[in-house]
């Protein structure tokens, strides 16, 4: 039989795969009118302790606090004060300060790869000042602001980015896959969507033991289609974790739109109802919003009332990572376009409307948070940058593989130190303590 | 001293290693499918639920990777997770938790977090399990840094690996051979099988005991070749050597990573002959690994060419479980080819 003709149903309308498409390709003029803003303040709060259908219709609508006056409005207001709202907006400035400066250390060729958040600081921020210091976070590799928030060094970080021999992860690790276990930030993956199901697992832990902790987790759109996903969440939901899952829409997985996750036939937020758990779906560039939503399924969670399942919808205004050229795939107009704004932008017009803010205190507080980054970069150099020498030794590599070195280990540790002698003997045998070059 | 012993079967051994462990350390805590009211398809964790409750014995939604990831996330929490996969055949969605995170998780966080789970999971054939309920996929697991990979052949060793397993702070793979959970076998599938209790390795001790990860058992003695085998390869092998009249040195590997080099290194220096024999297929097998080990290691010392001896490079079948399976005649002629050459 050729494949040319079927044997049957030749009086059938021919069958057609759908192929989403984004909007707008390079060169396209960019409208966002499809975009549904909903109104700031126009959104129910439920009680934490709702029943999870109660959540269901806010998986479809958007909570937003923030409104276009620059006043915060509506019952998700979290009516913080205005030092926290310094705080948090300072915060932003700095992960987005140090994202700057470690996309042009990687230009200079002192690492190998970064990824920013630009855009996006607000999910990170809003949720680090929601949850408990405490409360396990397994983060994806764009939650820089969470590990600067709960105060892991910026030395540390820029440590590690540069792979030498200060980096606590001993320069094993890819730039920016960090773990900060004293800040309770879980050892983040390269492997997508892994974490979800951990999340779930610490929280499960956490329940067992009759501790107070909780578990949040963070992960793309683009990830969410990750078989891991889905088990993250029927565990979740068949043991009623105390988890919060943040799904960050922020419409790009590298070069593919949200349609290819599954975003052009309803929210991902609206996946929390076929799982019955709460779900929201919230502004992600509204700081306000973020911190009020985590909050609240931080309590919900705390209380025993269960799992959320909290979209975070975003914009991925830069790169996917300094190996990516938006360019080549996306309209450049795209990110200026977008219908909800800047986060940074919009709690600094927030501050000012308030009358806590001016623009010669936000300037002094760019200029402080470079200088902060300045300075920790310095600092970090001192240690090294990738392959200018001043590494971890040589046996540090096959360190950790397990708790103690079996023999297979302990005889390829020997021939790589051999082998670091024969092709560098000007190295004393210092080298091998962490004194190259 | 461990306590005087009593007959058990592999199953009741690894119910006992259970139950030793949970009363011993609070946070070890055991979940899979059908493991917590039921106590398991095979019963290994019977009554495990009602003495312990079901916030530390509990049943799973179907999914490895949802089992695995769990377990995981347990692991950096602080527990101790013996997490069960209903076969090995079914281990694959877990592969990537596994593989890119419990393995790998100590090292990339440089100590931070570490998980330390045990996966126990039945493997391997000889029971008309077919495709999906006969797999021995030990070299998948072998092959991962960071993994420990351990095949117990009798009950006796099964308690105590599987306690030296759990008390392990590194992530375990625990293949139990299904074919040995009720008796030892010969081999001959068309003879009776026989119960552990007329076994003496079925004598276990009452309490705590630990065997060590990473050493091997010298089975029986011998001087002509070496075999080794781990599983229920154990068992067929000295069977074919005793009926055969064989004077072989059989060695159980009980870890296979890691492994117990300078027992097989010095049995093969002391036979000059070595076949590795394992049900699983052969390209890609563990037993390449061990060939080429004892290759490089004892070279001079080998009168023979290595003989792999192992299931055929083909899923495995059902009908022609007798003739896809590592039995009397392939070692009897392996057996013979090592000692003309």
């Amino acid at each position: 039989m050729s494949m040319g003709k079927s044997m049957t149903g030749d009086n059938l309308p021919k069958l057609s795969l759908h192929v989403p498409e984004p909007r707008h390709r390079p060169g396209d003029p960019v409208d966002f009118a499809a975009v549904a803003v909903s109104q700031a303040g126009a959104q129910p709060r439920p009680d934490e302790a709702c029943a999870a259908s109660v959540t269901h219709p806010l998986c479809l609508d958007l909570i937003r606090v923030l409104g276009d006056d620059d006043r915060a409005h509506g019952p998700w207001d979290p009516k913080l004060d205005p030092a926290t709202l310094v705080r948090m907006l300072r915060l932003m400035a700095l992960t987005r300060a140090f994202d700057a400066r470690m996309v042009r250390v990687q230009r200079q060729g002192k690492t190998s790869f970064y990824m920013k958040s630009t855009g996006e600081e607000a999910t990170s921020i809003g949720t680090a000042l929601a949850l408990a210091d405490d409360d396990m976070v397994f983060p994806s590799y764009r939650q820089q602001g969470m590990f600067i928030a709960r105060g892991y060094p910026l030395e540390d970080m820029v440590n590690q980015i540069f792979s030498n021999r200060a980096d606590k992860l001993k320069g094993r690790q890819l730039p920016i896959m960090y773990s900060a276990r004293a800040q309770s930030m879980f050892s983040i993956s390269g492997n997508l969507a892994t974490q979800l199901p951990q999340a779930v697992g610490w929280a499960m832990a956490s329940a067992i033991r009759g501790d107070t902790r909780i578990a949040s987790t963070f992960v793309g759109e683009g990830s969410s289609a990750e078989g891991d996903f889905h088990s993250a969440m029927t565990f979740a939901a068949v043991y009623n974790a105390p988890v919060v899952f943040n799904l960050v829409n922020n419409q790009w997985a590298i070069s593919s739109f949200s349609g290819f996750a599954g975003a052009e036939r309803t929210t991902f937020a609206a996946r929390a109802i076929g799982y019955g758990i709460a779900g929201l779906r919230i502004d992600g560039n509204d700081p306000l919003a973020v911190y009020a939503a985590v909050r609240w399924a931080a309590d919900r969670a705390r209380s025993n009332a269960g799992p959320t399942l909290i979209e975070h919808f975003t914009y991925r205004v830069e790169g996917h990572s300094t190996s990516d050229d938006p360019g080549q795939y996306r309209s450049a107009a795209e990110s200026s376009a977008w219908p909800l704004g800047d986060p940074i932008d919009r709690l600094m017009r927030h501050l000012i409307a308030l009358g806590e803010w001016d623009a010669d205190r936000q300037a002094a507080m760019d200029a402080e948070v470079d200088g902060e980054v300045r300075a920790a970069v310095r600092a970090a150099e001192a240690n090294g940058t990738l392959g200018h020498g001043l590494h971890h030794p040589f046996r540090t590599m096959f360190e950790d593989v397990f708790e103690t070195l079996p023999w297979h280990l302990i005889e390829q540790s020997a021939q790589a130190i051999h082998e670091r002698q024969v092709k560098w003997p000007e190295w004393s045998d210092d080298a091998d303590v962490g004194e190259a070059r | 001293m461990t306590a005087p012993g009593k007959r058990m079967s592999m199953i009741e051994a690894i119910n006992d290693a259970l139950d030793v462990m949970m009363a011993r350390d609070d946070t070890v805590v055991v979940m899979g499918e059908d493991v917590g009211y039921f106590g398991g398809v095979f019963r290994a964790t019977a009554g495990l639920q009602a003495k312990y409750g079901k916030t530390r014995v509990f049943d799973t939604p179907i999914s490895e990777c949802g089992i695995i990831g769990v377990a995981v996330g347990m692991g950096a929490y602080g527990l101790r997770p013996v997490p069960e996969i209903l076969f090995a055949d079914y281990i694959y969605p877990g592969l990537d938790q596994l593989v890119s995170e419990a393995a790998r998780l100590r090292y990339r966080s440089a100590g931070e977090f570490i998980a330390p789970m045990t996966v126990r999971t039945p493997f391997g054939g000889g029971i008309f399990g077919g495709q999906t309920h006969s797999q021995s996929p030990e070299a998948l697991f072998t092959h991962v840094a960071g993994l420990k990979t351990v095949v117990p052949s009798t009950p006796h060793d099964a308690k105590g690996l599987l306690i030296a397993a759990i008390e392990d702070n590194d992530p375990v793979i625990f293949f139990e051979p299904k074919r040995l959970y009720n008796g030892p076998f010969s081999g001959h599938y068309d003879e009776p099988a026989i119960p552990w209790a007329r076994h003496p390795d079925s004598e276990v001790p009452e309490g705590h005991y630990r065997i060590p990860l990473g050493k091997a058992r010298i089975v029986r003695e011998g001087q002509a070749v070496t075999v080794l085998a781990y599983g229920t390869m154990v068992h067929v092998a000295r069977e074919v050597a005793e009926r055969q009249g064989v004077d072989a040195e059989v060695i159980d590997l009980r870890t296979l990573v890691p492994l117990d080099i300078e027992t097989i290194e010095a049995s093969v220096r002391k036979t000059g002959r070595c076949m590795v024999l394992h049900e699983a297929t052969r390209t890609g097998g563990f037993g390449a690994e061990l060939a080429a080990l004892v290759q490089e290691r004892c070279f001079y010392a080998l009168e023979a060419p290595v003989e792999r001896v192992t299931g055929f490079d083909t899923p495995y079948p059902h009908s022609l479980e007798w003739a896809y399976f590592p039995g009397p005649v392939r070692i009897g002629e392996a057996f013979a080819r090592l000692i003309a050459a």
